[in-house]
């Protein structure tokens, strides 16, 4: 017998290649090598934040502020490094600590204080956007030494770094989830907290982690595109939380907690990348582009529920 | 009798669920203006009459009238407009809405597209007034007492015209004064003509308030008595005369020099009171007592899942602190809770997953979890409990109630405890399944473990315990050893009505002959 989840997983991965194949077809240009490895490249920061998006989802949580922790990160590295004058490493070091301790104020506003996760980090989001318009005083910070573009821009072979550092995340997220006693822990915390708690499990001390985790992560993410596009502005990640928990969702991943894997959520984030390209190939209105995006979403997870 | 007329008669009905038959052929006759008590042990097939009558499901044979018809397809929607109400246990009010909108939720009266409040307040007062309470429409639903609450209820079902009134064991969470005040009510329901069926638990309460009284036992009709001129004693006798044939495999005696392992002393939580008792190595120790009576509290309290608010646990004889499951599981106590979907497994995960849960820290190492070890001793325990299933990796959703019982217990014997803890062990569990869990308990017991066990089902308490306490009200009110078990001794010190309703404690006497 098929497991559910195997089921699930399925009709995410034929979706994927529905669309896949109707781009191919009908986009001039969507199967050439070069804008395949642009698509990659494109959806490498969405990915690398799904990943401990899908932590914190099945832990039956969501973080609104990774949005705003990535351009925080972005920002707050310029600022390091240009208004400061500080060096690369200590520079990376001091925004990794700051994006690990917002995700540690959620953490404790939720496990400690009991706010829902979803208030929590609204109010993170609203807070550390702050914080981006504070650093940079509301002005793009620039001029960075060429050098620091390595991380955003080079490539190892023909494969641009981004896309290496999101498969080392999939797969270290992938190690987590599945081959660790932590991972199988926030999977029974998002399935049925009450039976984790009644079975010893540290279920605040495991969530505390998660929100660190996704904070961390999502600061690295911005310190990924501030290499990218060497330029630290305030508004760098405005709504990418909601492209993130799209990708998750897209990806199998139940909202409530518990259920779905990282491999669907890999079909979720080729699925949103894929479809943003694809429209602009065929140069579908960018108006009309979110009226479809609303469509596929709704569409995909329609099938998926109902797939059962 | 003054009122002989008959409202609702129930013959032969029967009904049955997959693997169990909790109706067999009962009868039952409710006249107007009466109120009859239905008695009958956890089990017995009260509740199920009951969804019957309200159609909240639907017999497989047998006749129900009510009010001379014969009541066929019945639905929820139906048995409301035929003005057959019942007072469920666990209230169904919303708590931020008042009094008012809580009686008309759902068929408010309008003026125009507008909630005609005043109307509704007027209304709502007027009910009140003609039960005779004096409660504000307007005041909130949270900010009642429980009785009160339950009295918005009984105005709800009163302004819809209710005739037949069913009270699932309405007195359980009151206090006295509450209990009289319900019953006061109670009694004008009846004057006006309202009929009413009353559950519950607390004989002491029939003569009070009842005229007849039904017993049910294990799903059958026993009798209908006047509940004036007869005693307690045959009302229990009556509920509980059930002979035992061997539904419980043989077990071995407890060695009487077998060293002490835990005791409480004063253990006190929100629910319970001063318990002080003592578990030996290697014995099963039943605590029997009616619904409410504080005995899962009891054992939350072991586990750690409520907050001690005084008394000590010793263990071996040295006192330890218990804040937390995790603080139990490292003293090696271990609950197998009574509602095992809930508590005690993550449905959606697979066997092993949930096998493996608590233990998963022993299995890793430096985090990473060690595939062999789990495979091997998942298997064995899926053997060593004889646990159904396809694989490993099915999900425990899809198994039956005996097996995601056996998954629970198995993933608490991955964790070598010393005690577990059993809370309503064989709910909802098919008699096969029942027998293999009784076997896994006395195994346990002669490894040298040490059980508790919490029940609703005495035949299982007598059959399986070595020991038994009786807890009623939230307080331990007897001790009774092996030999003076029987369900009559049982339901006195659980229903403590030998001090005759009043809360004085009373010592039982088996406790000092019992050690």
């Amino acid at each position: 017998m098929k497991s559910k989840a195997n089921v699930r997983e399925y009709a995410i991965l034929i979706f994927f290649v529905v669309l896949f194949v109707f781009f191919s077809v009908v986009a001039r240009g969507f199967l050439s090598t070069t804008n395949l490895i642009n698509v990659a490249r494109q959806i490498s920061l969405l990915g690398i934040v799904s990943v401990s998006m899908t932590l914190v989802i099945l832990s039956g949580g969501i973080d609104l502020s990774v949005g705003s922790v990535l351009g925080m990160s972005a920002t707050l590295a310029a600022f390091s490094m240009i208004k400061l004058g500080f060096g690369l490493i200590p520079s990376v070091l001091i925004t990794l600590g700051v994006s690990a301790l917002v995700g540690l104020v959620n953490g404790l506003l939720i496990t400690k204080v009991n706010i829902p996760p979803l208030i929590t980090t609204l109010a993170t989001m609203t807070g550390v956007r702050g914080v981006c318009y504070i650093i940079t005083k509301g002005v793009p910070i620039y001029g960075f030494k060429k050098g620091f573009s390595v991380l955003g821009q080079g490539y190892i072979g023909p494969v641009p770094i981004p896309v290496v550092l999101m498969v080392a995340f999939f797969i270290v997220g992938y190690l987590v989830l599945n081959k660790m006693a932590f991972g199988r822990h926030i999977y029974g915390i998002g399935g049925n907290e009450e039976a984790a708690v009644l079975s010893g499990i540290n279920v605040a001390g495991k969530k505390l982690t998660v929100y660190v985790i996704s904070g961390l992560v999502a600061g690295f993410a911005g310190i990924v595109l501030l290499s990218r596009i060497m330029t630290g502005a305030p508004t760098l990640g405005t709504g990418f939380e909601l492209e993130v928990i799209t990708a998750v969702v897209l990806g199998g991943v139940s909202i409530s907690g518990g259920e779905g894997n990282l491999r669907g959520v890999i079909f979720g984030v080729l699925i949103m990348g894929a479809l943003s390209n694809g429209l602009i190939i065929l140069a579908v209105d960018e108006y009309y582009q979110w009226v479809i995006r609303c469509i596929v979403l709704l569409l995909a997870v329609g099938l998926d529920k109902n797939s059962k | 009798m003054a009122h002989q007329e008959v409202i609702l008669s129930v013959s032969d009905v029967s009904k049955g669920f997959p693997g169990v038959r909790a109706l067999n052929g009962v009868s039952f006759e409710l006249r107007k203006g009466e109120v009859h008590a239905l008695l009958g042990e956890n089990g017995a097939g009260k509740s199920t009459l009951m969804k019957i009558l309200t159609g909240v499901i639907r017999k497989d044979s047998g006749s129900v009238r009510y009010d001379g018809r014969e009541l066929d397809n019945w639905t929820i929607e139906k048995s409301q407009q035929a003005g057959i109400a019942m007072i469920y246990q666990e209230l169904h009010l919303v708590p931020n809405l008042s009094v008012a909108e809580n009686i008309y939720l759902g068929r408010e009266p309008k003026r125009g597209l507008l909630v005609d409040y005043k109307k509704m307040r007027e209304d709502a007062a007027a009910i009140l007034a003609q039960l005779g309470v004096s409660l504000d429409p307007q005041a909130k639903i949270a900010s009642l007492s429980v009785a009160y609450q339950q009295i918005v209820e009984i105005s709800k079902a009163v302004s819809l015209n209710a005739r037949v009134l069913i009270m699932d064991e309405p007195t359980a969470p009151l206090t006295n004064e509450e209990v009289s005040l319900l019953f006061d009510l109670v009694r004008r329901l009846k004057a006006s003509g309202v009929s009413i069926i009353y559950i519950s638990h607390r004989l002491e309460e029939l003569a009070q308030i009842c005229d007849r009284a039904t017993v049910f036992r294990d799903g059958a009709y026993v009798d209908t008595l006047d509940v004036a001129g007869t005693d307690k004693a045959t009302f229990i006798s009556l509920m509980v005369g059930r002979e035992m044939t061997n539904l419980f495999p043989p077990r071995s005696v407890v060695d009487p020099n077998s060293p002490e392992i835990l005791r409480t002393e004063n253990l006190s939580t929100r629910k319970v009171r001063h318990i002080s008792l003592e578990l030996k190595r290697g014995e099963i120790l039943g605590i029997a007592g009616l619904v409410g009576a504080g005995r899962t509290e009891f054992l939350r309290a072991l586990c750690g899942a409520d907050p001690i608010t005084g008394g000590k646990i010793f263990m071996h004889g040295r006192e330890v602190r218990i804040a937390s499951p995790r603080d139990a599981i490292a003293h090696r106590i271990a609950m197998v809770p009574e509602d095992r979907k809930k508590q005690g497994l993550v449905l959606g995960m697979s066997v092993r997953d949930n096998l493996t849960y608590p233990n998963l820290d022993r299995f890793s190492r430096f985090g990473f979890l060690s595939p062999r070890s789990i495979l091997a001793r998942v298997s064995e325990t899926i053997q060593q409990l004889r646990i159904k299933t396809p694989s490993d990796t099915q999900r425990t959703i899809f198994l039956s109630g005996g097996n995601q019982q056996k998954v629970v217990i198995g993933k608490w014997l991955l964790a070598d405890p010393e005690i577990i803890l059993f809370d309503e062990p064989t709910r909802g569990i098919d008699v096969g399944a029942k027998y293999e869990i009784y076997c896994i308990m006395n195994e346990l017991k002669s490894q040298g473990k040490s059980v508790i066990m919490v029940s609703s089902e005495m035949p299982e308490l007598i059959g399986m315990a070595d020991r038994m306490y009786v807890f009623c009200d939230g307080r331990l009110t007897g001790q009774l050893s092996q030999q003076e078990m029987d369900e009559e001794m049982i339901m006195r010190l659980a229903a403590d009505f030998s001090s005759n309703g009043s809360s004085e404690f009373r010592e039982a006497n088996p406790r000092e002959n019992a050690i």
